[in-house]
């Protein structure tokens, strides 16, 4: 058949050869998920795909991700700022000291007046270049910043609102734009958006919404090492994964981020490259932690935990997981020792669940509230699926909530005690969780002043120890101290089978063979400056 | 007929309020929160507050929707929450890359229906008749994301020979008249022709053979007129059924096409809206359904006017 069709396509293969242009060499192609361009003013929107390729390749931050290694997790390191300490005696307040002769793609100057502006720019609704869709993305981020002030032209000073000894990871999502090329686009955002300016290894050539953006090198980065390699990369917005795999397959982009995972075997088949890493992502049962819910007995959390057959799960996806025993995997600086090993065992399960006097007659009634698609959520229908199997097969009664992404977002936005879960019988969320630094990875899910709507501890999770232990770890200014902390925090947490961990993704992208250099980090983020195309 | 124009126009009005008061309800009826689509999920309630205040969410739905017709009736359809840049502007170049494809695929679809719908109707075999039934069929049954779908697996992966995705090569600033837009062209139009080609080729083909059984036809051999003077007589009379469902079809291409516009990454409408559903972007949902409402409107009036043009019998006004 496709022997006719080769002929009856000869006629058309004439037409687009002609019309397909050859590429310069070093120019990369990527489709992404996203619908549209990520905001290019400084804060990307699209989540952490946004700041993957418009944040940390046209801009930086004060403090950067080291993205270098694909065999130990990502870790911050110096970006604008040199060194950051806390003013001795006053933990509250953090002096940073910048990185002099940097400069702005529009060739103006990288100083503390810009790190001031920038920070007006999105927590002072008063000063003029105060942007509300920067402000947007970026508030939830640095949710202890309440402070900031210029010593000298290379030092600025910053204020938290309670002592944060990780305070310098929530200063790697503020990034810095010109503040010269926002008085010359006419102190119009929509204009900068065009025309952005900012310090990273790429400019921006051109954007095009909802259809490209050009990047090309910036040859006087201030980090030599990192210049990029790559003359100029394209990002095509592509939100429909058959598009992003075709679109690979037949030579029209080199790079595409998340394959299906049924299309893994023809991407294999024509050659391409898939490239996987973990890297801090967690796909989970957030549970009610509400007197009346089922979740609040410790047997059964660890019954459902015990529950689920991960490497059959994993086998649904391809290969395409890391199966969870924990909140961050094994391996991972904070997994620490926990006791509770979560493994696949249904006798256990079933024995946990008669002990905690559930029966045949007598199932504990469990309601997830799951979504179709999101960002993050992995392949939630068919996963669900076979979780809903696995827990039933053990004497849960497992149902769903099942809700567009969007709606279980904002139904997230109320704790289980709200109205929105409480119309719905729902006691367990599943929305898959960045885990990328502390604060994202514990404080904002687990300590419980951190209820929606000031956090996502969506379960009400109250548990003054495990309060304790966080707490400490925020207090801990010593990097070996704070991180033994998280370790002990992550075994707690483990062994009171908080929440009922399923799975790790693997962050898959396909390329083009052709793509030579790229080293996978475990991080959102990645680095595009040691990319080549050979 | 000025006056029927006229009088048409006026009656756009009124349905144009209707379809802004039934777009603006649905979207609120949608579970979800527009705001919620352009924050991170644990966003500070208070971030939350401030700009539900500042795009007027947190006012009653009858204020919202009162103060969005106010500033739609100056002709500014306000900024898209997802993106800061005006509406108009957003859904003016959409709609350019949109009409772009719905005028190709509907001449192809139009075009070839005519030829194979009259073929139908005039053929003495069985054979072909039945042939072009099973086409017309086929093109009302399949559907057209999936037949996308597989024009992109055989065209695009499997023999390279057309581009699977977007409006034109990677330099390109827009749609330009030329060898490697039209080969970007190619996959969606016929992609998006399949429907209309199955409809219209059904009522060509239903709509001439009932002509072909009219006296007059009868009349025009009994004198002895050449058979391609009488095809012109037929479907000039066939002519006016036609043209309603072509353009009931050309509207349809145009609002239609999410779901094209969307396999292959053309910036349209389409396009807009899929990504403008996911973000909440009430904004541009509300300026794009209205602009394709008024659109689609305009087209039913067109069509009804060259109707009488073409039928005098038809009175209007």
């Amino acid at each position: 058949m496709f022997n006719r069709l080769r002929v009856a396509a000869t006629g058309l293969a004439i037409l687009a050869a002609a019309a397909t242009p050859a590429f310069a060499q070093g120019t990369l192609r990527i489709g992404m998920t996203a619908a549209d361009i990520p905001q290019t003013t400084g804060q990307p929107d699209q989540g952490f795909e946004g700041f993957r390729f418009a944040g940390y390749t046209i801009y930086d931050a004060l403090v950067n991700w080291d993205l270098s290694k694909a065999d130990a997790i990502a870790d911050i390191r110096p970006g604008l700022a040199v060194s950051w300490a806390p003013v001795e005696g006053e933990p509250t307040k953090w002096v940073f000291k910048l990185r002099e002769g940097v400069k702005f793609h529009d060739g103006s100057e990288f100083d503390a007046d810009a790190v001031i502006w920038n920070l007006e720019k999105v927590l002072n609704d008063k000063s003029p270049q105060f942007d509300r869709k920067q402000m947007a993305q970026v508030r939830a981020r640095i949710p202890t910043l309440v402070g900031y002030r210029k010593i000298d032209k290379y030092t600025v000073e910053l204020t938290t609102r309670i002592v944060n000894s990780l305070f310098p990871y929530d200063m790697s999502y503020v990034f810095y734009s010109s503040p010269a090329n926002w008085e010359k686009q006419d102190k119009d955002w929509n204009k900068v958006a065009l025309n952005p300016s900012g310090t990273g290894p790429f400019k921006v050539d051109r954007v095009v919404p909802r259809e490209r953006m050009e990047l090309s090198r910036n040859a006087d980065y201030w980090e030599k090492a990192r210049v990029p390699k790559l003359d100029k990369v394209i990002l095509f917005p592509m939100p429909e994964a058959a598009t992003r795999t075709a679109a690979l397959l037949a030579g029209q982009v080199d790079w595409i981020e998340v394959p299906a995972p049924d299309a893994i075997p023809r991407l294999k088949q024509g050659g391409m490259t898939i490239v996987t890493n973990k890297y801090p992502h967690n796909w989970a049962y957030q549970p009610s932690m509400v007197e009346g819910s089922p979740w609040t007995d410790v047997r059964v959390r660890k019954a459902a935990n015990m529950a689920i057959d991960r490497a059959g799960l994993n086998k649904l996806l391809g290969g395409l997981m890391i199966e969870s025993k924990g909140h961050v995997y094994p391996g991972h600086p904070w997994f620490g020792s926990p006791a509770f090993d979560i493994k696949y065992d249904p006798a256990a399960a079933k024995k946990l669940l008669a002990e905690a006097g559930y029966s045949a007659t007598k199932k504990p009634k469990i309601k997830i509230a799951i979504s179709t698609s999101g960002s993050g959520q992995m392949l939630p229908l068919p996963m669900n699926e076979y979780v809903q199997e696995n827990l039933n097969a053990v004497g849960f009664d497992t149902s769903f909530e099942v809700m567009e992404w969007n709606a279980l977002v904002t139904f997230a936005f109320q704790p289980a005690t709200g109205d929105a879960a409480k119309k719905a019988g729902v006691n367990g969320v599943n929305i898959s969780r960045a885990t990328v630094d502390p604060y994202s990875g514990f404080t904002r899910l687990m300590h419980s002043n951190f209820v929606p709507p000031v956090g996502a501890n969506w379960g009400i999770l109250k548990d003054d120890k495990l309060d304790a232990m966080i707490n400490k770890a925020h207090a801990s200014f010593d990097k070996a101290e704070q991180t033994k902390a998280l370790s002990e925090v992550h075994g707690y947490v483990v062994d009171q089978a908080y929440w009922i961990w399923i799975a790790h993704d693997l962050n898959p992208r396909a390329m083009n063979p052709k793509v030579k250099g790229f080293v996978q980090a475990q991080s959102w983020f990645q680095d595009l400056t040691p990319v080549e195309i050979k | 007929m000025l006056l029927y124009a006229l009088r048409r126009l006026i009656y756009l009005v009124p349905v144009a309020f209707g379809v802004s008061l039934l777009v603006f309800a649905l979207v609120h009826l949608a579970p979800g929160d527009p705001i919620s689509a352009i924050v991170p999920p644990d966003a500070p309630k208070e971030v939350v507050d401030k700009l539900k205040e500042y795009y007027g969410f947190d006012k009653p739905l009858p204020v919202q929707y009162l103060r969005w017709l106010g500033v739609t009736l100056t002709g500014d359809l306000g900024t898209s929450i997802g993106t800061g840049r005006s509406v108009a502007s957003e859904v003016g170049s959409a709609f350019g890359n949109t009409i772009i494809l719905a005028i190709a695929a509907t001449l192809l679809a139009f075009s070839l229906a005519v030829v194979l719908g009259t073929a139908a109707a005039y053929a003495k075999s069985r054979i072909v008749d039945r042939l072009v039934t099973v086409i017309s069929l086929i093109g009302v049954s399949v559907p057209h994301f999936w037949l996308a779908i597989v024009l992109v697996i055989i065209f695009a992966v499997e023999l390279g020979a057309l581009p699977p995705m977007g409006i034109g090569p990677e330099n390109s600033t827009g749609w330009k008249f030329d060898r490697a837009h039209l080969a970007h062209m190619i996959l969606p139009t016929i992609a998006l022709s399949v429907i209309p080609l199955g409809v219209v080729t059904r009522t060509v083909r239903s709509t001439v053979k009932e002509t072909l059984s009219m006296e007059f036809v009868t009349a025009l051999q009994a004198k002895g007129m050449r058979d391609s003077r009488i095809l012109f007589h037929v479907l000039k009379n066939a002519a006016p059924t036609c043209l309603a469902v072509m353009g009931l079809q050309a509207g349809n291409l145009i609002g239609g096409s999410i779901l094209i516009e969307t396999v292959f990454a053309w910036p349209g409408t389409g396009f807009l809206l899929n990504s403008a559903i996911f973000r909440r972007d009430l904004p541009i949902l509300q300026g794009t359904t209205l602009v394709l409402a008024g659109f689609f409107m305009l087209l039913n009036l067109t069509v009804d006017i060259i109707q009488t043009m073409v039928d005098p019998r038809i009175k209007r006004g």
